[in-house]
């Protein structure tokens, strides 16, 4: 059997690399996939924590985590379209109308 | 033998985030996502959760990442210069912050690592779509409600900002 431990480490190490990502891409819909790597990084260690207390909840926890996701990638896909519209780019370094 | 299908589905699942954040091609960068996330869903066979397996392959492998693809074939972001070359300061910023929060988590996670319960033989039953069908449409069923809606509200409003433009030129004529 495998220790916990092994599962959250798994889970950390997505998110590092999700993170890396997010800061070193300059790819808009890169960037958002990095995010969605985070967010299924955090739903592995839910999960772990689900099965080695024997408690349903965090299964629930996750399958909402999904749905919100879901509409998410939805919603950030349609405001990248958006910015392509107005730039002609998806790259972040252009979007700079709100920048100081 | 769980432990040979972790390892072989972990190594599969970081080699293919790795590949991901450092692919050029965009297109390559969601199918290697998509073996990402179908790594994970062995994961979480591996930990009895059996119904959320499928809805992540379903949902996320299947759905989300259709519509990836499909936003990065309409936008034709293939063609642009590597959208990853830039000034070094920035990587190695990125890679030692990345490393820093890397070592938090492992610091916390070494604290309580030898007081962590071993996995609960009740998993066994509660990981079915029956069991967390009883849940959700008993205990959960106004969250199932409002996702609902959620989910609603998400499309319209997609639908509202990717139109902006066809929109707008009409109200002007």
């Amino acid at each position: 059997m495998i220790g916990i431990d092994w599962y959250l480490a798994l889970s950390a190490i997505l998110f590092t690399i999700g993170l890396i990502g997010v800061l070193i891409r300059r790819n808009a819909i890169v960037i958002f996939m990095c995010v969605e790597l985070m967010l299924n990084a955090v739903n592995l260690s839910l999960l772990t924590f689900s099965a080695y207390h024997g408690d349903i909840a965090g299964q629930i926890l996750v399958f909402f985590s999904l749905a919100v996701a879901a509409a998410e990638a939805v919603v950030g896909l349609a405001i990248i379209i958006a910015i392509f519209r107005n730039n002609l780019s998806v790259d972040i370094t252009k979007v700079n109308l709100l920048r100081w | 033998m769980d432990i040979y299908a972790f390892v072989l589905l972990a190594v599969l699942a970081i080699a293919s985030a790795l590949g991901m954040i450092l692919n050029k091609n965009t297109i390559n960068s969601a199918l290697l996502l998509v073996v990402n996330l179908v790594s994970i869903a062995g994961i979480y066979l591996l930990l009895q959760a059996q119904f959320l397996a499928l809805i992540q392959i379903l949902v996320y492998a299947g759905a989300i990442m259709v519509l990836f693809l499909f936003v990065i074939m309409l936008l034709n972001v293939d063609e642009e210069e590597s959208l990853m070359d830039g000034f070094r300061a920035k990587y190695l910023l990125a890679f030692l912050l990345g490393v820093i929060i890397f070592g938090q988590i492992l610091y916390s996670l070494g604290g309580v690592t030898d007081m962590l319960p071993e996995i609960s033989p009740k998993m066994l039953t509660v990981g079915t779509v029956e069991a967390v069908g009883d849940v959700l449409y008993t205990d959960y069923l106004f969250a199932f409600e409002l996702t609902a809606i959620l989910l609603t509200a998400a499309v319209v409003g997609a639908l509202m900002v990717a139109q902006y433009k066809a929109k707008n030129s009409e109200g002007t004529e």
